[in-house]
């Protein structure tokens, strides 16, 4: 089979396991090794994680068991930063560490209490799954998270809400 | 922008767990309260209470027939929590189909090597 470039494009999976939880799927044609590297190096973190438009000021990672990683953008002018600590490292198939957004300036919301993130690879002819499951620690910072309108407060399971949400037939 | 600490939009109505088991109840179809307090192990008072909020946000609409009143998801006024979780799944797959890309390119790399 060949592989065509972006033949994978837009196939990330992401459910809701639980209340305080958010679970990330997606299939890469890549050795675990090559993925794993791309999560744990500065200089590769830096071509794909953030946003579209993001520009980097900050891409610090102290890449041990309980080193400090941090990483700031700026989207549109305004800057947003996230830290955390590094919890397992086990190459290339686990990597545990905690995050914090550290918010805008003004919202006691934050900084919140950490989120964990654990990221797992399995690789398997040729083709590496990960996971990236999404931690938060109780409804407080979860309602806070979703009042913020940032990314990690999802809420309702989300192939319930596509079946509200499509018109009945 | 500042939230009053009240259930004053979808959003809000969404952030308590007992309304969203009741959304996802009435996702189902329609049911009555009776039918809801069975259903979901809920008291009477606590699910007229949580089906109030989300009929004050226009999630939940209600009809009734005789003595029944039923209760239903109001679909369209839940695109607001839709769309946004769309923006967490776009931000998503964009971040890793940048990803998939560099990890092609990677390999290109190495393999000329």
């Amino acid at each position: 089979m060949n592989r065509t470039l972006g033949n994978r494009h837009g196939s990330a999976v992401i459910t809701v396991p639980s209340d305080t939880e958010i679970l990330i799927t997606r299939q890469f044609d890549a050795p675990a090794e090559l993925v794993f590297r791309a999560f744990t190096t500065p200089e590769l973190v830096q071509r794909w994680y953030g946003f579209e438009t993001s520009e980097w000021l900050v891409c610090e990672m102290d890449f041990r068991v309980g080193g400090q990683w941090r990483f700031v953008t700026r989207d549109e002018g305004m800057e947003i930063g996230f830290h955390g600590e590094y919890k397992e490292i086990a190459a290339p198939h686990r990597l545990v560490q905690t995050e914090i957004f550290e918010g805008v300036p003004g919202d006691e919301a934050y900084p919140s209490e950490p989120a964990v993130n654990t990221m797992t690879l399995d690789e398997a002819d040729g083709v590496t799954t990960m996971t990236l499951l999404i931690e938060v620690p109780n409804q407080e910072i979860r309602d806070a998270i979703l009042a913020s309108g940032m990314e990690h407060g999802l809420q309702i399971s989300y192939n319930r809400l596509e079946d509200l949400v499509r018109p009945a037939t | 922008m500042a939230r009053t600490p009240t259930t004053t939009d979808a959003f809000n109505a969404v952030a308590e767990a007992s309304r969203r088991q009741l959304l996802d109840a009435l996702g189902t179809g329609e049911a009555t309260v009776g039918e809801l307090v069975d259903r979901l192990g809920m008291t009477q008072p606590q699910v007229s209470k949580h089906l109030g909020v989300l009929r004050t946000v226009g999630l939940v609409s209600v009809r009734a027939d005789g003595r029944h009143r039923w209760y239903r998801v109001n679909g369209p006024a839940l695109q607001p929590i839709h769309d946004w979780v769309r923006t967490f799944e776009r931000t998503w797959n964009a971040r890793l189909d940048r990803l998939d890309d560099l990890l092609a390119e990677l390999q290109s790399q190495e393999n000329e090597q």
